[in-house]
């Protein structure tokens, strides 16, 4: 059945209100079932053995002493997971980086799995397993890799975009370039030009939850998957074709998440699982340690960016280039051009160029992380940005207010923006008290600007109503951030019942039609659009049962506030027939009332964002403290602004983490050195003040409450804006995130020195 | 109907800035492109999405192109 789409303004009963998420009593009390919370008969115990070369030839693998050890029951290799992907380059680097084929790639690249009968004998397992490497030379930075003299990681590599081709393969897979006019006439109108370099570290998503999978497979070719993921559909279809398996016959169920942020849309270890698991004829669980999940799972890039920006001594911005290297771990892939498509994109500048390069080195394998790519080009542009305007001398938020991008606004990757709310922002910033509020000593405000475009994707929902009118909702988007209970909300505001009468659920892939990956904020726009129109649906079986019941026609009934409402002439009289009460009939008037809707949810509205960040810096120390963070985002419309600020706030934290502290920290050996939380340093609550939050709404015209994605956008600005604040509180910019205490340190003293 | 094409396709595909096609969805410009530029398809399996008067399609190749819209061929882009 078709369903409008477009935005419809209206009054709500239960969107916009606030309720308690229905997974929150299993999850406080411990009863919340995640990846590694599942069990079955006869499972086994998984473990992987890894590269400790960060490149390096496999000679050979020995695996006959680990296969004689009692209580081993398969250890796999590459060779027990063939290459089946035909021809398919990414499915194949998937295959790769989940085991390694001939050469290991970087340090943790996974080479063999054991399943043994527990955890002690698979680990004794793996040290006998005899791995004979041949050491190659390795590169881990993203400007060694680009150079002539670097080892080539993959002789298959020729640079994409660039005319002509490269006739030699390189590290770099791809120069992508976007923007639009002059820049060389930009810059000759500009009174003031900036040109500046920037470095940022790589991150991981920091998710609680190490990735964890039970796999079952059988001798007749069914299987089954518990598994912790943002996507357990499309997880489903890679898993399938990589190991020769059937879609429809592998079962694959989503276990609650404890983080993802990106780096659960990607397969790591569930392959090697469901493989042992065929091998031995046993229920396989495998559960990685937390120095396997950085050693070996996805972090985002780290990157090297030059930005060079021009400005009139009124504040206009003539022209910006930026030229921004991303490495991708092992694989290639499209950090940088993400880069491009988001570097600018706040703003209205007449001549802008980016231009991205996309570079392979000895490191896992990148996974998207939290609006992938954008935060990185936001720390090079608003910092930028921030030294113009002192340089012009007028105010950072009247800089970005004079530039600043609105409908009609060309995209810098080429479109024209329909309506946006970044100006929105910014001017809400302006207005608010944060920004009034008075600096003590060694404080220093910033303020910073994001953009993330987010994304929609195939959806499928089910929505059925028992004979005591309570209802279940049934979804196919895994929950990361509190969707149930939106789901729940939106589908009571359509039926008109209360919120406490519907369950939402996340069925397994054998229950629901396809729904794509929840990434790109697309959760709740996505998953929302099927549920207002599985629930309209419903409403018209409900109005359909409710004719049968009065013995009227159809056209005759309305459905309003939870109820059917007969009327025409002749009608008048009818009471009104409740839901609850046409459900308790429905046995006789048809059988089940239910609503189903399958839809590709496309039109998904662009998410800005403007952040106010305090800093306090120790002059002495270096370290910098977040004493005051307002977040500022266009919500398009909040379902459960509880959830909503929610984000908010963890977008802002995480993205304070990585400005502050968190970065991979490579040896001269190529090797991670601190694969684990007490070295690689997340933000704790005693790190950070209360991150307060400013919700605005303005309507995505394509979704009928108006929603945007709200996910990911809060990760973009804090690198800015923290570099901003710090910039203000000790005169010194700081041009390599994290801002971490030794740098600071580090700038002020070159600062103390030069003057 | 005028296509345009952003920086980065304008130079992976070697078709230009701008197309002129005739389409009145999503899939017909996209069999019209292949049918005309056969690298095209090398693009397609990269992945690209269609910007309609500001609002990109990824999926949804039933989507109507109304006669005097917009249209812009990007990449198409994932999230986390």
């Amino acid at each position: 059945m078709g369903h409008e789409q477009k935005y419809v303004d209206k009054k709500y009963e239960v969107v916009g209100t606030r309720f308690n998420r229905p997974d929150g009593i299993d999850k406080v009390t411990g009863k919340a079932r995640y990846g590694a919370d599942a069990s079955a008969p006869g499972q086994l115990v998984a473990r992987v053995l890894r590269s400790p070369h960060a490149h390096a030839q496999i000679v050979k693998i020995n695996t006959s002493k680990a296969e004689k050890l009692p209580g081993v029951k398969a250890i796999v290799t590459s060779a027990d997971l063939p290459d089946l992907t035909g021809g398919d380059q990414g499915l194949a680097d998937i295959l790769e980086n989940c085991m390694a084929r001939g050469r290991a790639l970087y340090d943790g690249h996974a080479v063999a799995a054991v399943a043994a009968i527990d955890e002690q004998t698979a680990v004794k397992a793996l040290k006998l397993i005899s791995v004979k490497y041949k050491k190659l030379p390795h590169v881990t930075d993203v400007d060694e890799a680009m150079c002539e003299s670097a080892p080539v990681i993959h002789e298959r590599i020729i640079t994409r975009g660039i005319e002509p081709a490269p006739t030699k393969p390189s590290n770099i897979s791809a120069r992508t370039q976007m923007g639009y006019g002059d820049v060389d006439a930009g810059f000759a109108e500009a009174d003031v030009v900036i040109e500046k370099s920037y470095k940022t570290e790589q991150t991981h998503q920091g998710y609680i939850e190490p990735h964890a999978c039970l796999a079952s497979v059988n001798p007749d070719g069914t299987s089954e998957l518990w598994v912790t993921t943002q996507g357990h559909f499309v997880f489903r279809n890679v898993c399938a074709s990589l190991l020769g398996l059937d879609i429809a016959k592998l079962k694959v169920t989503a276990s609650e998440i404890g983080g993802g942020f990106g780096g659960k849309t990607h397969v790591w270890a569930e392959p090697v699982a469901l493989a042992l698991s065929r091998k031995a004829n046993r229920p396989v669980k495998l559960v990685m340690g937390r120095d396997e999940v950085f050693r070996a799972t996805g972090p985002t890039s780290s990157t090297s960016i030059d930005v060079k920006m021009g400005a009139k001594k009124d504040g206009t911005i003539t022209a910006a280039v930026a030229e921004m290297r991303y490495q991708g771990g092992a694989f290639p892939g499209n950090w940088a051009m993400l880069g491009c498509m988001t570097a600018f994109a706040c703003y209205d500048i007449k001549n802008n160029k980016s231009i991205g390069w996309d570079v392979v080195v000895n490191r896992p394998k990148v996974a998207a992380y939290r609006a992938p790519s954008a935060p990185m080009a936001a720390f090079a542009v608003e910092s930028t940005i921030d030294e113009l305007a002192k340089e012009v001398g007028i105010s950072a938020i009247d800089m970005r207010l004079k530039n600043v991008a609105r409908e009609g606004t060309v995209a810098p990757y080429g479109p024209t923006y329909g309506p946006i709310g970044i100006e929105h922002t910014l001017k809400a910033v302006k207005d608010h008290p944060h920004m009034r509020a008075k600096l003590k000593k060694n404080q220093g405000r910033g303020v910073a600007c994001g953009f993330w475009f987010n994304i929609g994707g195939q959806t499928c929902t089910d929505l059925n109503i028992s004979v005591d009118g309570t209802v279940n909702l049934t979804l196919g988007t895994v929950d990361v951030g509190g969707s149930r209970s939106s789901m729940a909300m939106i589908a009571a505001e359509e039926l008109g019942i209360p919120y406490d009468q519907v369950r939402a659920n996340i069925a397994d892939t054998t229950s629901l039609g396809h729904n794509d990956m929840t990434e790109g904020s697309r959760g709740t726009f996505s998953s929302g659009m099927a549920t207002v129109f599985a629930a309209r649906d419903a409403i018209s079986v409900l109005k359909q049962r409710a004719a049968k019941m009065w013995g009227i026609p159809e056209d005759d009934v309305v459905w309003e506030s939870g109820q059917a409402i007969a009327t025409g002439k002749g009608h008048g009289n009818l009471p009104p027939l409740s839901l609850q009460e046409i459900a308790a009939k429905s046995g006789r008037t048809g059988g089940p009332i239910a609503g189903h809707n399958e839809v590709v949810a496309d039109g998904a509205g662009m998410g800005f964002a403007s952040h106010i960040c305090d800093v306090e810096v120790d002059p002495e120390t270096g370290r910098s403290t977040i004493v005051r963070y307002t977040v500022v985002q266009d919500a398009g419309k909040a379902i459960n602004p509880d959830y909503v600020e929610g984000q908010f706030q963890g977008g802002a934290t995480q993205g304070i983490g990585w400005a502050l502290n968190e970065e991979y920290i490579y040896g001269d050996d190529g090797c991670l050195q601190n694969a684990g939380f007490l070295d690689y340093r997340i933000p704790v609550c005693s790190d950070l003040p209360f991150i307060d939050t400013k919700i605005l709404e303005v309507p995505n015209p394509l979704h009928p409450y108006g929603v945007r994605g709200v996910g990911e956008t809060s990760i973009v600005p804090p690198l800015a804006a923290v570099g901003n604040a710090i910039a203000n509180a000790t005169g010194v910019r700081m041009s390599h995130a994290p801002m971490s205490p030794p740098r600071v340190l580090a700038a002020i003293d070159a600062q103390g020195n030069a003057s | 109907m005028r296509v345009s094409l952003s920086s980065t396709l304008q130079v992976d595909s070697g078709l230009g800035n701008a197309l002129d096609v005739h389409a009145e969805t999503i899939a017909e410009l996209m069999a019209s492109l292949t049918d005309r530029y056969p690298e095209f398809e090398q693009l397609l399996e990269r992945g690209v999405a269609v910007s309609i008067d500001g609002h990109i399609y990824r999926d949804d190749w039933t989507q109507l192109i109304p006669a005097q819209a917009e249209v812009f061929l990007i990449p198409r882009i994932e999230g986390g």
